[in-house]
Formats: C-alpha cells, structure tokens, sequence
C-alpha cells in the first residue's frame, strides 16, 4: 500500500514524500506526538554536517501513540490505542535489543512516526487503555528510557540506596527523579538542577538544590546524571565529589561532545558508570503497568506537557518545532490531524 | 452503512501510448488499482467497497484482487457505466438493491488512479459526510487561475485565494445524493462533470475537506512516471 511519509530534507525543510508498506504487520493511525531534543537537533541541523547527509531526508519523531488501523497478525482489534516502540531489532544479539548494532532506530537512521500511517511488527505495538491522557501517553517512550536505566540501576547497586541524587531540571530529570520515588518510596530523592523555577515543579522530591548552592555536608548514594550536552561535564564532577564509596553514576545525558571524567576520584571510589539509551518492548510494558496502576503520576507527568499543537500542514510542524525550540522546559505535543 | 466506490469506469485515453488503462499499470510492486483499493480496504469505518470498472476488466480487476489482496467479501466488483455520474448510479442502484440505503448510508466516492489518498483524508470524507451531507476535498489553488471563454483571450483573472482544485474523494449521504439526482432536469443532467455540483446547483451545502498536494492524480505518463520516481527515492 502507498503510504505518505513527512521527511526533514534538510535543517528546519520538511517535504511530503511516498513509501510503499506491506499489510503484512501492524498499521497504525498516529494520534499524538512529542517532539524529543533529538528531533529538534536534526531540525535545527545541530549535528554534524555529516550526520545529516547521511541520515536526511528522514521523518522525525520517535515518541507517540496512535490507533490501530488494521492488523493482519490478529494481536489487536482496530481503534486499539497503542504507543509505538521505535527501535527495531534486526536480529538476535547477545545485548539487549536498545543497544544493539544490529537493531535500527525510528528518527535515527530510518523513517520516525510523521506520517500518514506507520507499519510495526506486532511486537513493538503496546496497547494502551483509553482512558491514558493522551498527551501525557505520547512520551511514553522518554518514560520508557528512564525506566530500563533505573531497572539497570537497581541490578547493579551494592550499596544502600538511602539516597539518590537526580542531576537535570528538564524532562527526562523529571520523569527520573518520580520513577525513582515510585520505585523506592523509602529513598530520598534529591533534585540537583540549575533553574529554580524548573526545580520548584519537582513538589514530589525530598530536596531540591541548586548546584551552586550545595550544602558541604551533602552525599548521596547514587547519582542519576540527566544533563546532557556540554554541562555534562560539570554535572558529572559535582556527583563525582558528593556521591559515598562504590556507588553507581547513572549516565542518561545525550552530549555531543567528548566529556572528561576524573577517573582518578572513580577509581579512589570504586564508582560504577553505567550507561543508558533507548529502550525495549519490556519497559514499554513496564511503564505501562505503572502508569495503570498509579493514575497520580498523571498529575504529575501532565506538568510536562507545556505546548499541544495541532499539525494539520507541514507549516504547523514547523511552528511546532520553534515553538519547541524555545520553551525552557516542558514537552511539546503534536496532535496529529496532517 | 459506509461504502466506498472507486471509480474505474474510464479506459484512460488521455494516458498515450499504452494500451493498458492507467489504473492497472504498476506503481512499485503493484497495480495503482490495488494501492487504492487497499486503503478503503484497510479502513474500518467502511463497511463494503464497490469497484466500478469497464465490463472487459471486470476478471482481471478481480484477478488482480486475488493475487495482492486475497480472497475478501468487502471488495465488490461491477461494471461502471459510460459516463462518471453513470458509474455513480451504478454504485448507487448496487447498494439500494443488495444492502439497503438509510438515512445515515454513506458512500464515499474515489478515483481509481489517486493511489496516494491518506487515511486522513479517507476519515475526514466520513466525518463531513455525516455531518454535512456532502463533501468534496481541495487544496488551494497554488496556480493564477485564468478565465477564457473564447481560448485565445483573457476574460478575467479571478481572486486566488476564493480559488481550489478539487481532488477526491467526494463523499455523500446516499439518500440525499439519490433525491437530488432524481430531482434534475435532462438540461441539468447534461452539464454535469462532477458529482458535487448536483449539490451546488440545487443550492446543497458542500462542504471542503483538506486534500494533499500529493493525493494526484495519475493522468498522465508523465504522471505515473514521476510517481514511481518518489516511489523509488525512499531513504533506508
């Protein structure tokens, strides 16, 4: 079947463009979107030049949820809400499918979800109940990527976890530090961050402190690195300092640029940093579960939700997109009418 | 009950040189026919889809549905008739003599070679139909547009933005549509090239849906050429 496919041709240009599908999966009717910061670096043509040759043109987008059109596997019942899981395994590996070469990225490498339909193997469709908020529902994939880091975490700490330190004001600190105190009601959850007023929405945490202003006493546990670009750096030795003995450093940060690390203190400490991007089909489910059974983080995850914009043409995405660009803090949603 | 009708009963003269008509040459791996055909298929609001097409490719067509689509009871086909709205009754007297037609009967009707109509577009035409009774889909018109009445001269130069270019799907409620038709005079028979305007010159409502640049219409070789080009230039 022709399927129409909305590709960023080159930074901030978008064009309609035509695939041809199989009905050999499941196909899906995207509803709501959310724009992440790696869609907006291509938008914006932040990467590298090289990046973008190889990768443009592409359609943008790997977080949303959208409604089953048809299925020929029989897994689902058409008008099921779904999100959809954008990594692709290509193959068996003896990694986990989010970190494998072989497996390909949606927004990264191959087609994301702006378009008319998207066909998924049945396995990287979750259902979702109705009564979602859809706005809320569309980021289930960022949700889903602090989820398979604290699962991560959680296997290989030693120490206590009396303490653990969320480094990041923005989305994905948020949306880490609640999973955190979801998981470990009993742990105290302490937000690190630069801007007060982004700080003061994490009503949820036991403390919050600006990094300059940090009490000398102050340690942690473990520490949830959700910084990224170049205050990664400065991010990562302010918790090399704080954080006890044998604790783990928790990296969820995308940076473009190489960051130094005082591995003399790593050592000194006995630190383990861990890595973490993307996720798979079990954390999707995972944050599902939670969410069904714990409707009060709705509340909070809906304070994330800062622009919903209508995209009914390719000049609304591109407002969206700008409209994104300059928002400090919060997601922007793309209900999906185009 | 939801029906789509898709409109094959040209042969497709103006195509040139082939003497295939135009909706069974392949774009991709398939037939166009059948990449329009699957999106009806594959929408659930539609409850039946009726192919209109030339008497001589009636097997073919069903031959063609087999192979790509299988065996599948929503996929009718018929005969059209000679002329577009012929082919509109057609569809019309084939819902009325084998399901019925309510008050809420909708038929949404489609050209055979716009393969690249979206589900969007498909869902918005359900919608309008329901609740207006009738609807065409248009984009703005991008090009001045020109009267001449005699060819050779400008009459006037309209005001673009009042302007659109109609694509389809055009879609109505069965009923509605079914009375109008009856309602016209021969004269008024006679001027029509569009199903919409039976509406607008018994002074209906029609209401504008959204279309896509690229919901076009495969006319012309050039067309289907530059089709299977986008086609081809996918990114992996």
């Amino acid at each position: 079947m022709i399927n129409i496919v909305y590709r960023l041709k080159s930074p901030k240009f978008f064009e309609e463009a035509i695939d041809e599908i199989e009905l050999d999966g499941v196909i899906v009717r995207p509803t709501y979107l959310s724009i992440c910061q790696a869609d907006q670096r291509y938008y914006q043509g932040s990467r590298p030049g090289e990046v973008l040759e190889k990768k443009l043109p592409m359609a943008l987008i790997h977080e949303g949820i959208g409604q089953v059109v048809y299925d020929k596997t029989g897994e689902f019942n058409t008008g099921d809400n779904v999100v959809m899981i954008p990594n692709t395994p290509m193959g068996e590996d003896v990694c986990r499918a989010n970190y494998s070469y072989k497996s390909k990225f949606r927004g990264s490498g191959f087609d994301g979800f702006t378009s008319d339909l998207v066909k998924l193997d049945s396995s990287r469709v979750v259902k979702i109940p109705d009564d979602f908020n859809p706005n809320v529902a569309a980021f289930i994939e960022l949700m889903s990527v602090a989820y398979q880091g604290i699962g991560k975490f959680s296997e290989i700490a030693v120490t206590p976890k009396d303490t653990l330190g969320v480094w990041g004001d923005g989305n994905l600190g948020f949306i880490t530090a609640l999973f955190l105190k979801e998981k470990f009601p009993d742990s105290k959850i302490i937000v690190f961050g630069k801007h007060l007023e982004n700080l003061n929405l994490f009503s949820f945490a036991d403390e919050i402190y600006q990094i300059h202003n940090v009490s000398d006493d102050l340690t942690i546990d473990h520490a949830f690195e959700c910084v990224g670009s170049s205050a990664s750096q400065s991010a990562i030795d302010q918790i090399i300092d704080l954080i006890n003995p044998q604790g783990t450093v928790n990296l969820f940060g995308v940076s473009e640029y190489p960051v130094p690390i005082n591995t003399r203190m790593v050592l000194e400490k006995g630190l383990t940093i861990q890595g973490n991007s993307r996720s798979e089909r079990e954390d999707f489910v995972g944050v599902v579960e939670t969410l069904k059974q714990n409707p009060l983080l709705f509340e909070y995850l809906e304070k994330l939700v800062t622009n919903i914009c209508e995209i009914s043409n390719l000049s609304d995405l591109r407002e969206a997109f700008d409209k994104d660009y300059i928002s400090h803090f919060g997601k922007t949603i793309l209900k999906w009418n185009k | 009950m939801i029906f789509a009708a898709i409109l094959a009963g040209g042969i497709g003269s103006r195509m040139g040189e082939t003497d295939t008509p135009k909706q069974f040459l392949a774009l991709g791996t398939k037939p166009v026919i059948i990449h329009t055909i699957e999106k009806f298929v594959i929408n659930d609001n539609i409850d039946k889809t009726i192919v209109l097409i030339p008497k001589n490719f009636i097997n073919h067509t069903k031959n063609l549905i087999n192979e790509h689509i299988g065996d599948n009871e929503d996929i009718i086909v018929i005969e059209g008739g000679k002329t577009r709205n012929d082919t509109l009754m057609n569809s019309i007297r084939y819902i009325d003599k084998n399901f019925g037609i309510d008050d809420s009967s909708i038929i949404i009707t489609h050209d055979s070679v716009r393969p690249f109509v979206t589900h969007r577009i498909i869902n918005d035409n359900i919608d309008a139909a329901r609740k207006y009774g009738a609807c065409d889909t248009v984009i703005p018109a991008t090009d001045t547009i020109v009267e001449s009445i005699n060819g050779e001269t400008i009459e006037s130069i309209p005001v673009r933005d009042y302007y659109y270019q109609g694509q389809t799907p055009q879609s109505f409620n069965i009923k509605k549509l079914f009375n109008l038709i009856n309602s016209l005079t021969e004269a008024e028979t006679n001027i029509l090239t569009d199903a919409c305007k039976i509406f607008t010159l018994k002074d209906e409502d029609v209401h504008l849906v959204d279309g896509e640049v690229t919901n076009i219409k495969i006319t012309y070789p050039y067309d289907l050429k530059l089709a299977n080009t986008i086609l081809g230039d996918k990114h992996d």
